[in-house]
């Protein structure tokens, strides 16, 4: 399970708990910006609504599903979840995003973070592995 | 050698019986500083200081203990030194042969005491608490004692058997407070102060068992039992210290650190019930030169309600783990009970102490100034605001000129704070000058002044954005300037590099008055005219008689209607002179009687108005003189702008085809 959030394109935090194999993270969680992106410009009205990003299988092979979420200022996050845990269901996920965004939005409150720099705050990482660790 | 020898006459050489030795490895703990064996100088002054000894007895105890000779204090020395403190303390002579007599412990006041000495003579600054009582050979800074006190508290957590000790050496953990804990349970009844000056044996014992039932409120028991036991056993005077010994003593605000706070917060936000933005805590911190990270992890901490603004009580919160940070004290993962706002409110109960706040901290750059500093910045700030208001012309001219060129950051502040604009200095000097003015503002490891200079300029409209021309022209010189255009030869400079300096510049804007070169040049030439204007407003400032050559020109200043650069001249100036200034710049032109302002640095309209016919001519003529050759000139820099602006149309022109080319890129 992993989770990346994006500005710009690049990414401004990434974590994965189950297995380290971040690059393979990383790789899938870029290729899925590309999907992201599509849906944004799409839909291009409601930009920054709760939107998902829900792929189902990826590859055949490596079953995971990737979530995305958008916020108002195209910051990504990217929730790419393993299929071989009970699949999530929607809301939840919905509500993990939530989440995510509150404790970004806390994050970017703080004056001495700049925005577009790593996020490396404590307060952010506990959240996300707790968000993390139940879900499995 | 020396050491050796030391520590056998620390053994058997000087005779200590059963309690010196107790009691004088505990003060050597005390004061024990680091491993290989010396002492902190600063810790054994303020010890010495608390033997209520004169200074030159002191000095006598250190030099004849040795540690004079050594140049520090070495466990025998300091042995020696307690040994010689009794001996002074008893009325004997300071000599080594006083050592082996038989001598009661030496008595220190209890440091308890020692903090309101102190804080109340730090106030005058370092200064102060060495001419008090302090060794000379020892300074004492804050930086000491805020590292000592927290050295202590420090140590406690390291070693068991110190927490007595160091807590109670720590002097600023809100004595007040602990004594109305130990007060209310004395049971000798004594008034404690006095009372273990007079008896240490006893008392200690008596004082740690009291100590055990603060101790009790909220502290650790791990810490406690140790330090019982060897409260039990040793004797130690400082008792009166601190009031809570556990592990949350770094994390506890005293009554000295909430006023310094309170003054603090007042500096950046007048108000106590309002909060601190984001943008002005984070330049306020950053001052305290702690990483970014740490920062930015204490305002995670602090900022409970997550609201990217510091209410009082987060502040304090934000200013001690700061504080705690900078003695040595990792940052807590989460907000320690007794630094969460709902503490502190109740902590404001108690009754402050009378000791007047002093800088804690050790903020490199402001270590004493933030007591001094803040006094001093404000007032030289605000006299100098009103000064700058005032005898703006006056000092404008010949001051600024050297002042400027010779600027420590004082002067660059008075300066900045109200006299930009003024200077008769080419706009572009200005601008290099408040380029680099405003680079050290812009971000992190600036001083104090800073912060108040922030404090500060939301009142005075900030003169220096003027400079940007921000509502003049579609081209901004200071940009110009940055670019080094080409083509912008120096001549461009500001009107006056190529002309020289002061005198021409009236005659620049003589000159304008009646230039007819509105055309092309309308947009820059207020630009000009904004400089030249500023200068021939200083002229005309310091000469009053120009009374009527500037009517005049308010009448010919018709074309430069610019509403904008009038705004821009009249914040620029201060207070007094933007009338004038504005008045002219009126499209409808002014008469005579109606363009020479009736204000305060323009007494002489009454005057120009009695002996204008005659004053007239004379003026008249020169005036003519002067737009002719201003004519000259203008006409230059006309040819030279014109010159620029193909520059820059063509530059323009480029960049909107790579603004074109990267569209595509660029749109997500």
């Amino acid at each position: 399970m992993n989770y990346t959030s994006r500005a710009n394109n690049y990414p401004l935090y990434i974590r994965s708990v189950p297995t380290q194999n971040e690059l393979k993270f990383h790789y899938t969680v870029h290729t899925s910006l590309d999907v992201v992106e599509e849906k944004i410009s799409a839909v291009g009205k409601s930009l920054g609504d709760q939107r998902e990003l829900y792929l189902g299988l990826l590859y055949p092979t490596e079953d995971y599903k990737v979530y995305g979420y958008v916020t108002n200022s195209k910051v990504k996050f990217v929730i790419v979840v393993d299929s071989s845990n009970t699949s999530l269901r929607d809301n939840e996920i919905r509500s993990m995003f939530r989440k995510l965004h509150n404790s970004f939005t806390d994050v970017m409150c703080n004056p001495f973070h700049n925005p577009g720099d790593q996020i490396q705050s404590k307060a952010f990482d506990g959240i996300v592995s707790g968000m993390m660790v139940q879900t499995g | 050698m020396d050491p050796e020898s030391g520590v056998a006459s620390a053994g058997s050489f000087i005779p200590l019986n059963e309690h010196e030795q107790r009691f004088y490895s505990g003060l050597h703990s005390l004061c024990q500083a680091d491993t290989s064996g010396k002492l902190s100088s600063g810790k054994v002054a303020e010890l010495f200081k608390a033997s209520q000894l004169p200074p030159e007895a002191l000095h006598r105890v250190t030099e004849v203990c040795g540690a004079k000779r050594l140049g520090y204090f070495g466990t025998p020395q300091f042995y020696v030194a307690l040994k010689l403190l009794a001996a002074a303390q008893s009325g004997l002579p300071v000599h080594l042969e006083s050592v082996t007599a038989n001598l009661p412990l030496p008595r220190f006041a209890g440091l308890k005491n020692e903090p309101e000495m102190r804080y109340s003579t730090v106030p005058a600054g370092v200064d102060g608490a060495q001419g008090g009582a302090a060794p000379a050979s020892v300074p004492w800074t804050p930086a000491d004692r805020s590292a000592f006190r927290h050295l202590e508290a420090s140590a406690e957590k390291k070693e068991p058997w110190s927490p007595p000790r160091s807590p109670s050496s720590s002097p600023p953990r809100s004595p007040l407070t602990y004594r109305s804990y130990t007060y209310s349970k004395q049971r000798n009844g004594a008034d404690s102060q006095t009372a273990y000056e007079s008896k240490h044996s006893s008392r200690p014992m008596v004082q740690l068992e009291q100590h055990s039932s603060p101790r009790n409120y909220g502290t650790k028991p791990s810490v406690e039992h140790p330090a019982m036991a060897r409260a039990s056993s040793s004797e130690r005077l400082e008792q009166q210290g601190v009031d809570d010994y556990s592990d949350d003593d770094p994390w506890r605000i005293t009554e000295e650190q909430l006023e310094y706070y309170t003054n603090q917060f007042k500096t950046l936000q007048p108000d106590l019930g309002a909060l601190i933005l984001g943008a002005i805590a984070k330049n306020f911190f950053t001052k305290s030169k702690l990483p970014i990270p740490e920062l930015s992890h204490i305002w995670e901490l602090s900022d409970v309600d997550r609201d990217g603004a510091l209410t009082f009580s987060e502040f304090c919160t934000a200013f001690h783990l700061i504080v705690a940070r900078k003695n040595g004290y990792p940052l807590p993962e989460s907000l320690p009970p007794t630094l969460r706002p709902g503490y502190m409110q109740q902590e404001e109960d108690v009754p402050d102490t009378p000791e007047s706040a002093e800088p804690l901290i050790v903020f490199e750059d402001a270590e004493l100034r933030p007591g001094q500093m803040d006094r001093g910045v404000k007032e030289r700030l605000q006299p100098s605001l009103a000064a700058t208001k005032q005898d703006l012309k006056e000092e404008a001219c010949k001051q600024d000129v050297a002042a400027m060129r010779v600027q420590t950051s004082q002067e660059k502040r008075t300066l900045q704070l109200g006299a930009f604009p003024e200077r008769p200095e080419p706009p572009h000097d200005l601008d290099t000058q408040m380029r680099t003015k405003t680079r050290p503002r812009s971000y992190s490891s600036t001083s104090f002044e800073d912060a108040m200079k922030k404090a500060e300029e939301p009142p005075t409209p900030p003169p220096r954005p003027q400079k940007t021309h921000s509502r003049a022209s579609s081209l901004d010189l200071n940009k110009l300037f940055q670019q080094g255009a080409p083509g912008v030869r120096s001549g461009w400079l500001p009107p006056p590099p190529a002309l020289p300096p002061r005198p021409t510049a009236s005659q620049v804007s003589h000159f304008i008055s009646v230039s007819e070169k509105t055309p092309q040049t309308k947009v820059l030439q207020p630009n000009f005219a904004d400089f030249s204007r500023f200068r021939e407003e200083e002229e005309s400032s310091v000469k009053p008689d120009k009374q009527g050559p500037r009517s005049r020109f308010g009448r010919s200043t018709e074309d430069l209607t610019n509403a904008s650069k009038q705004d821009v001249i009249g914040v620029s100036h201060s207070q007094a002179p933007q009338k004038p200034v504005r008045r002219k710049y009126h499209p409808d032109g002014q008469n005579l009687e109606a363009a020479p302002p009736p204000t305060v640095p323009f007494p002489t309209p009454a005057k120009s108005a009695q002996k204008l016919l005659s004053k007239q001519k004379r003026e008249i003529q020169m005036a003519i003189r002067k737009n002719k050759e201003t004519n000259a000139v203008l006409t230059r820099l006309n040819s030279e702008l014109q010159q620029q602006l193909k520059v820059v149309h063509q530059e323009r022109v480029t960049l909107e085809s790579q603004v074109e080319l990267l569209r595509p890129l660029a749109s997500t």
